[in-house]
């Protein structure tokens, strides 16, 4: 009963998405205003029934329901609830379901606060949002139904894939799809634009709060993704380059340049039709990351499906989007108006500089992502591109992105002074030429290293610089610069924050690749290794019956310098139901690094093949993904954002002089 | 400036930029593309030893060693097979008569030496292209394996 009820709802929420997608529509063409009052109602009816399908979904899962097959093929008695509950999207069909229901949220979310967007395209809007969800209603109930019954309900399930059982999978891909499917509203709003023909700084300020809640949960996503990757895989990696990797970094290198020419367009009314190609864009590319994972063209631990009639319906599904996007682009943009003139050396000129270079890094990522399969659909080659590509692609864009980055927020709009940044700088510079000096002489490590502390730490102290600046820290008693600090907008605070988590991940990248160290041994009891200013002694062995897996562990104590500072114990996981093993790597947190010891096989004899790692700063490139977010909260809390543009200034509300932004 | 001029810059700066992008992925692609091949293929055509390049089959039954953290085995695609030596720790599912996939290097001896083992995770999962090489050979059964799953590496 429930499976059919979750099966009707969104068959009803399809219904619901048609008559979205279509009446108001039609009403904002014609000004029939009562046509244009559907959208926000049938948002929330939409939004409504794919919950009730989606909450059907999670009873059969948690109840253990075999009857429905993709619970059979996924799901255990006997795995704990908080798992019974994920593997509802640790498949294909159930992720799809989680995808149309935050898609469902948004638009929903759109419908209810977006009051101050004028009711023509905040009915386009909704109808453009629409068709995206239609037609993944569509390949869900066509290809993907997770709701589709066994004839004989067998008495246990397969149970879940046990490296998805763990906490990851109940962050990585609901944030990951909040920010894939967040970019839909952009999208939504830059069809919308087109379809009107007109757009204005204000529209840009009633898109950035949408860009800017997907770009935060897509920069959290990404980062949970990666240090699951690291502490479950067992072999310590934090990114790969692999192709699923790239296909979630593209859209956030597309939405974050998406963010920061929003912001031109916004302050300077420059830049429009550029920002409504990269909105296009950021969602094409969320699009094509889904149809990369998905269809199963590509192999690697996400490739869920593998039945080709769904990778030809998402094919379909990007074709009609990007290319009706793009058409739609190339049809209407040269219709808008141009905006507002600037000098090269500007904040403007420092933000076009920003999205050249990630949008570069960007194609440079999707050339390489990309090449394999074309190359193979026009040759038969078969050939794979590895790290070092991106890493000499991406690498050298990136490192002169973000020498840029500490200029641009201290450069004025319209005609900025270099001179004068770079000397408001100096101090900044000092301290990373003194960073790189003390590498070289410390360290004596290559110049990849120096280079990188270097660049790293110019970037945070050049966003210290620019609060300071602000608050005029240098100049003014302290109580004024705090009472300035205070009344500083929040999204000058949030670029801060961006900025130095930017440079946080960076420091973390160069400390955990430049100065790791690794030894991979075989061991017995008893034996002992050293690595770096620690040893290691493997004291023994013990065995644990988990609910649905029997573990092995090793227990190794830990020294540094001859003192005991604590025990790690990895293991060996078993699980019978797929006869499946997996590595539990044991972590140590030293400050902000980490020792890493993962085991191999366990021979006969009670020799233990055994991985160790020391990570240096590499919890670093995690807290800075969480800063950069936390930035982009502080920038979506700024008042402008929640004021909206419309509506007339009081005229006290606003302080009389208010910094420059 | 003018407009004009200003719009000029912008698009040298651009066409700068993109020019150094494109240089750098000509001369990055260069290093870092592996060509995949079934033991079949190196048998039949001379590669060169060094150069870097994927391998991929099933492990063959009973060769597979391991000394600690020394492994070899055998991969084979049903028609020829080629030894392979690993320093390190091998996935989970390495295992005899299961897919694989490696990266590394022909040396003199006709020896594959890998420094990545990538193996199935999954008992339904097969690389695609094992699967595809074995089809070639003729050793593969339809349905004997689906691709639902997921891979390991250990570099």
């Amino acid at each position: 009963m429930i499976p059919e009820l979750g099966h009707f709802a969104l068959v009803l929420a399809l219904a619901i998405a048609l008559v979205q997608s279509t009446v108001p529509l039609y009403g904002a063409r014609t000004g029939d205003a009562a046509l244009m009052g559907v959208a926000a109602p049938t948002a929330l009816a939409q939004f409504g029934f794919v919950a009730i399908s989606f909450a059907a979904l999670v009873a059969c899962y948690v109840t253990s329901d075999f009857s429905v097959a993709t619970v059979f093929e996924n799901s255990h008695s006997a795995m704990p609830l908080i798992y019974k509950f994920t593997s509802v999207w640790g498949n294909h069909e159930g992720s799809m379901l989680l995808w149309v229901l935050i898609l469902s949220v948004f638009g929903a979310l759109v419908a209810a606060f977006g009051s101050n967007i004028p009711a023509t395209l905040k009915a386009t809007v909704l109808s453009v949002q629409s068709w995206v969800a239609a037609a993944f209603y569509i390949f869900i109930l066509a290809t993907s139904n997770p709701f589709v019954r066994m004839a004989q309900a067998p008495f246990e399930g397969r149970d879940l894939n046990p490296i998805l059982q763990d906490f990851g999978l109940a962050v990585h891909p609901p944030m990951l799809y909040l920010g894939y499917v967040g970019f839909s509203i952009s999208f939504a709003f830059a069809i919308g634009a087109l379809i009107e023909g007109r757009i204005d700084a204000a529209w840009a300020r009633w898109v950035r709060p949408w860009t800017l809640i997907a770009w935060i949960c897509l920069t959290l996503g990404i980062a949970m993704g990666s240090f699951w990757a690291y502490y479950t895989l067992g072999w310590g990696g934090w990114w790969y380059w692999d192709p699923v990797e790239n296909a979630s970094f593209m859209p956030w290198l597309a939405g974050t340049a998406l963010l920061h020419s929003a912001l031109v367009m916004e302050k300077r009314e420059a830049l429009k039709v550029w920002t409504i190609l990269l909105a296009i864009l950021t969602f094409s590319l969320s699009l094509i990351g889904t149809f990369l994972v998905r269809s199963g063209v590509l192999t690697s631990v996400h490739a869920f499906a593998s039945d080709p009639m769904r990778g030809i319906f998402i094919l379909a599904i990007l074709v009609l989007f990007i290319g009706g996007g793009l058409a739609l682009f190339a049809w209407r943009a040269p219709l808008l108006k141009q905006g507002g003139l600037f000098a090269p050396i500007s904040r403007e000129g420092a933000l076009v500089i920003n999205n050249l270079f990630l949008t570069t890094a960007c194609a440079t990522v999707f050339v390489g992502t990309l090449y394999p399969l074309a190359l193979e659909a026009m040759t038969g080659a078969k050939i794979s591109v590895g790290a070092p590509y991106f890493d000499w692609t991406f690498g050298p864009l990136f490192i002169i992105l973000m020498i840029a980055v500490p200029f641009g927020p201290l450069l004025a709009w319209k005609r900025g002074d270099l001179k004068g940044v770079t000397q408001r700088l100096t101090a900044a510079f000092a301290l990373a030429v003194i960073g790189v000096l003390v590498v070289c002489v410390v360290e004596g490590r290559p110049v990849f290293a120096a280079v990188g502390l270097g660049v790293a730490t110019f970037v945070i102290a050049g966003a210290a610089t620019d609060l300071f600046e602000r608050t005029g820290l240098w100049r003014a008693p302290f109580p004024i610069a705090a009472r300035r600090a205070v009344g500083l907008p929040r999204s000058a605070w949030g670029t801060a924050f961006a900025h130095i988590g930017l440079g946080i991940t960076l420091l973390g990248i160069v400390g955990e690749t430049q100065w790791g160290s690794e030894q991979i041994v075989s061991l017995r009891q008893g034996d002992k290794v050293a690595l770096r200013h620690y040893d290691f002694t493997f004291e023994g062995t013990s065995t644990r019956n988990g609910p649905n897996y029997s573990e092995k562990a090793v227990h190794f104590v830990v020294r540094r310098n001859g003192e005991v500072i604590g025990e790690m114990v990895p293991s060996k996981r078993t699980f019978p139901a797929r006869d499946m093993t997996t590595t539990e790597a044991a972590l140590m947190t030293r400050g902000v690094s980490q020792l890493y010891v993962s085991l191999g096989d366990i021979s006969q004899d009670g020799a233990v093949a055994v991985r160790i790692y020391h990570k240096p700063l590499v919890l670093l490139i995690w807290l800075g993904a969480v800063v950069m977010a936390f930035g982009g909260a502080l920038s979506l809390s700024d008042r402008r954002l929640r004021v909206g543009a419309p509506k007339p200034a009081k005229a006290k509300s606003k302080p009389a002089l208010q910094p420059a932004e | 400036m003018t407009r004009k001029q200003r719009r000029l810059s912008l698009i040298a700066v651009g066409g700068v930029t993109l020019a150094f992008a494109a240089g750098l992925m000509g001369w990055a692609f260069s290093g870092s593309i592996k060509f995949f091949n079934s033991p079949t293929d190196l048998a039949e055509k001379h590669v060169a030893p060094g150069t870097r390049i994927r391998l991929g089959g099933l492990v063959v039954n009973g060769s597979l060693v391991k000394n600690g953290v020394d492994v070899r085995f055998e991969v084979t695609d049903g028609k020829h097979a080629v030894p392979v030596t690993y320093r390190g720790i091998t996935p989970d599912l390495l295992r005899d008569g299961q897919g694989v996939v490696v990266d590394g290097t022909i040396d003199g001896t006709g020896t594959f030496r890998a420094d990545t083992v990538l193996a199935k995770h999954d008992e339904r999962y097969m690389p695609r292209e094992v699967a595809e090489a074995l089809k070639k050979e003729g050793h593969w059964k339809e349905g004997e394996a689906n691709q639902t799953g997921a891979a390991t590496r250990t570099p």
